[in-house]
């Protein structure tokens, strides 16, 4: 760059950011890369056509959802994720479950881990894969039909999350065992009758219609479940009881995913519920309705992944689920 | 106790099958058809998806390692950018609308694919397809964000760049953009994916991204050109994705090649139909050239779109219907755009001018078949009415097709004599368009093409004929735009004047020197 | 016979890649605009990491590339260890 003497020429800014954003953020200030990528984005109105594959909607349509939102970008992401701040998260965090990878292989902590050990994980986690795809599935309904950048962008972020932990978990699979440890995963999946329940719920939230009822389904009360009690219950307190330290570290991504994205769900449905009566009442129904069936569909497979004490450590996760519902401000 | 033996590394081949296939299952609890609602109605069949894989094998870890190196880069040129006034180290300020068009076109155009690819994304019953769609959506965001980015430095300084998503929505002009995002939008998941990966990425985004950012380099710009590259390295996925989607859906089953065959035809069209804008920012608003649109149709739609149609051929796939046409405009294309938005220059978001005389040697040196006798005339008009103090202006509204939305400024292939102008009655309305495209497209979806809010009619239906002098122009003031600050003549403007009092180009003069 | 071709932003990074494109495709010509750098083959082109982890001193993964691409026309073909572009008509 040659010399540009700044004081003499005195290059001021007309503006601080564009008038849209300034409007949102309360006046013509600097504004972040997430508020410059996210505010606007999405048109509102003049849409020319109809989706032919839903013609009682527009293309964008607020009404798809039961929640009311006056300004839909009061959903912020406290994250906030735009894509590149996101890729740059999940690539550094792949980088430490790599680092995790050649550390369980060069220690050998791979070969000697235990038949025991080996079978109940593969058996708790080989047919989460399909939990993990069905999450995928979900969020990308959220950012396809959902309303507003706000929302919209960070599930499309988490519709590609639940795929890494799909395929993070299929890698856990095959470095412990042979390939028919997939298959026999996907079979119990479809055939156990301990894994029936929670398939079934799992297949109701894939015909969902609300895209705000499938936030909370999914990314709520499902997951809110789930996460703890596998990762935390299962995997961190008992397998690694029983030496199975490896498999805790080759699945670290998870337990460290789930809490991060619970500080963006929370924000969510508590901006959700702020809002008015009628939203709040919405998610009181949907966060008992859902946590509801979703405990009662991993009570099986807390058995499995826990034997005898599966129970007990299912209402504690319950129990900590409910302290962070009450947290958000709604009383279940 | 223990029998693992050394597990062998994976080849990306297996790797990549390993980590897509089967995660997927047949629901029992719920039918498919509810879990895929959108699967059969467009009469795609498919027999056996396992035949599509992603010919780039991308998987999640690969995907955000790559990604996350390619954003460190990008991200240190933008801040470096906003840190050291990058804005005055363009060649000329005239540079700049180009940048403005780039942010009013293609952000919330990158933004509508991102979203319909969502759409997709869901619906369609293939795994792997589906995969390397979401991965596509998560791009098109990418690419809206990053051109917002990049543009957030320009913003602060120029204007015609301060309320994009407003215009976007309402003002006329992008109104052929955002008919065809909406018209994308509402389309079933595989035209969706016929008329992005292939119709348009495929066929015409080289366009834009290789030839213009080239240029865009050439005139200093260290912001948008490193977005504008680095987002077409997605890109490049995305065409394989659409020639392989192509390919397999035409030999999935005979009865796919007409269904797939009207997809190419309209997707070509419309899509060509967004090319006027990117053919004048390369000829009329780079100030320092580097090669013509007709060069850039040549090396980057012409000879590869020949290639793959003489590929396609064996699978029973033409070449589109409007490639002809298409192609016979290479020499009028850019041409035509400049007159019109010059001559509506009073009633857009960025300025207009005519080229100094440096550049219309250029112009004629790069289209001796059509410059001096069709165009240079005009320009020099528009040149002695600047000289005299009487912009020229159109007063009338403007005509707009009603599929593509563009005002009626196109000739007929072959004779630049004569508009082409084509009308069809339909159910004792009569409508109109550009071309015989346009309105085959028309013919094929009418209830879809009826809904369509034209800017003009909406204008003549509010305001009546006696006032539309001023219609057109108040239409986009309403939205924001400030008559004569962000409009109207360049050379004059704030940004002019504000570029010469900071010392503006002086790195690209001294470079010359 | 139609051409294949790759572009890649001209940087330090991509300039082993070309020297290497180069080095494995005798009838390659290399095209040099602002900012990007373009090879044009006959009918085929072919990126090899053996010659690319020859050129660059250290081992190197194919999909590196795509970091610094632009553009490319043609059918893609990819393994571990070779990134071809043809036309098969």
């Amino acid at each position: 760059m040659s010399s540009i003497d700044l004081q003499t020429k005195e290059i001021k800014p007309a503006r601080n950011t564009f008038t849209h954003v300034a409007r949102h953020i309360g006046g013509d200030k600097p504004a972040s890369r997430y508020q410059e990528a996210t505010i606007g984005l999405q048109p509102t109105q003049n849409f020319h056509y109809r989706p032919t594959w839903d013609p009682a909607h527009e293309i964008f349509d607020a009404s798809r959802s039961a929640i009311k939102l006056a300004d839909w970008y009061v959903l912020k992401d406290p994250r906030q994720y735009y894509y590149a701040n996101w890729t740059i998260t999940r690539a550094r965090q792949h980088e430490a479950v790599e680092a995790n990878y050649s550390f369980v292989d060069s220690r050998g902590l791979l070969s000697r881990m235990t038949d025991e050990v080996r079978e109940s994980a593969c058996k708790v986690l080989m047919p989460l894969r399909h939990v993990a795809w069905a999450g995928n599935m979900n969020n990308t309904y959220i950012c396809a039909y959902g309303y507003g950048t706000a929302i919209t962008a960070p599930c499309n972020f988490h519709a590609m999350d639940h795929l890494g932990i799909a395929q993070y978990l299929t890698r856990f699979g095959l470095a412990v065992d042979d390939p028919g440890v997939l298959d026999a995963g996907k079979n119990d999946w479809l055939n156990d009758p301990r894994w029936q329940v929670l398939r079934r719920l799992v297949e109701d939230t894939l015909v969902m219609k609300d895209p705000m009822e499938m936030f909370v389904a999914q990314n709520l009360a499902l997951d809110g479940l789930l996460y703890p009690l596998i990762y935390g219950s299962f995997v961190d307190e008992h397998l690694t009881l029983k030496g199975g330290t490896a498999v805790a570290m080759l699945t670290s991504f998870m337990p460290e995913w789930h809490d991060e994205c619970a500080r963006w769900v929370d924000a969510v449905v508590k901006a959700c519920a702020a809002e008015s009566d009628e939203n709040k009442q919405l998610m009181t129904t949907w966060i008992q309705a859902w946590a509801d069936r979703a405990q009662a569909a991993l009570a099986p497979v807390a058995e499995i992944a826990l034997g005898e004490h599966g129970q007990e450590a299912l209402a504690e996760v319950r129990t900590t689920f409910n302290a962070r519902i009450a947290k958000i401000g709604i009383t279940l | 106790m223990d029998k693992r033996v050394e597990k062998k590394k994976l080849d990306l081949g297996s790797r990549y099958q390993a980590l897509t296939q089967d995660l997927q299952w047949n629901t029992s609890y719920q039918p498919m058809e509810k879990v895929f609602p959108y699967a059969r109605y467009e009469g795609i069949r498919v027999h056996d998806w396992s035949q599509w894989q992603d010919p780039f094998k991308m998987t999640l870890d690969v995907w955000w390692r790559q990604q996350s190196d390619k954003e460190r880069r990008l991200y240190a040129v933008l801040d470096a950018f906003a840190q050291n006034n990058g804005q005055i180290g363009v060649s000329d300020a005239r540079y700049v609308n180009a940048v403005k068009l780039m942010l009013q076109v293609f952000s919330p155009l990158k933004y509508a694919l991102h979203r319909a690819l969502a759409h997709s994304a869901r619906n369609l019953p293939g795994d792997a397809l589906r995969i390397a769609t979401q991965i596509q959506a998560s791009e098109q965001l990418r690419h809206a964000q990053q051109t917002v980015h990049a543009a957030s430095v320009y913003n602060k300084y120029f204007n015609g760049m301060h309320e994009v998503p407003r215009w976007y929505e309402q003002a006329w002009y992008l109104a052929p953009v955002k008919s065809f995002a909406d018209d994308l939008a509402s389309a079933g998941p595989f035209e969706l994916m016929v008329a992005i990966s292939f119709g348009f990425e495929t066929l015409l985004s080289d366009t834009l991204f290789v030839p213009f950012m080239s240029a865009a380099a050439h005139n200093g710009d260290l912001s948008m050109v490193p977005a504008g590259f680095s987002s077409q390295s997605d890109t490049t996925r995305h065409k394989q994705a659409g020639i392989t989607l192509v390919k397999f859906l035409l030999q999935q089953d005979s009865l796919n090649i007409a269904t797939v065959q009207r997809w190419v035809d309209k997707w070509f069209w419309r899509s060509f139909r967004l090319m006027p804008m990117v053919a004048m920012l390369q000829d009329y608003m780079v100030p320092k050239r580097v090669g013509s649109w007709k060069e850039s149709w040549d090396t980057y739609v012409e000879a590869p779109v020949e290639a793959l149609f003489a590929e396609l051929a064996a699978y029973g796939l033409k070449k589109p219907a409007g490639w002809q046409a298409a192609c016979a405009a290479k020499d009028h294309l850019s041409h035509q755009a400049w007159n019109a938005f010059y001559g509506y220059g009073h009633a857009l978001a960025f300025h207009t001018w005519v080229p100094g005389n440096d550049e219309l040697e250029w112009l004629d040196r790069k289209y001796p078949n059509s410059f001096d006798r069709w165009y240079r005339p005009r320009l020099s008009y528009y040149a002695q009415c600047e000289a005299a103090g009487k912009r020229f202006h159109h007063h009338a509204l403007p005509m707009q097709c009603q599929v593509c939305q563009q005002p009626m400024i196109f000739t007929e292939p072959g004779d630049g004599r004569w508009i082409a102008y084509r009308e069809t009655q339909h159910e004792d309305e009569s409508f109109h368009f550009c071309s015989d495209q346009c309105q085959t497209i028309f013919a094929n979806e009418p209830d879809k093409y009826v809904q369509a809010q034209l800017a003009s009619h909406a204008i003549l239906q509010t305001s009546g004929s006696e006032t539309t002098e001023n219609a057109l122009q108040a239409s986009i003031a309403d939205l924001g735009v400030v008559i004569g600050r962000d409009n109207g003549e360049f050379h004059g403007s704030e940004d002019d004047t504000n570029f010469t009092l900071w010392g503006g180009g002086q790195d690209m003069k001294e470079a010359q020197l | 016979m139609s051409n294949v071709f790759i572009a890649f932003q001209a940087n330090e990074e991509s300039r082993p890649l070309v020297d290497a494109i180069v080095a494995d495709n005798p009838e390659a010509q290399v095209v040099y605009s602002p900012g990007l750098v373009k090879i044009d083959a006959p009918n085929r082109l072919v990126v090899k990491r053996e010659t690319i982890e020859e050129i660059i001193g250290r081992k190197y993964d194919l999909q590196e590339l795509q970091i610094n691409l632009v553009t490319l026309s043609g059918n893609l073909d990819e393994d571990d260890d070779e990134f071809v572009l043809s036309w098969k008509h």
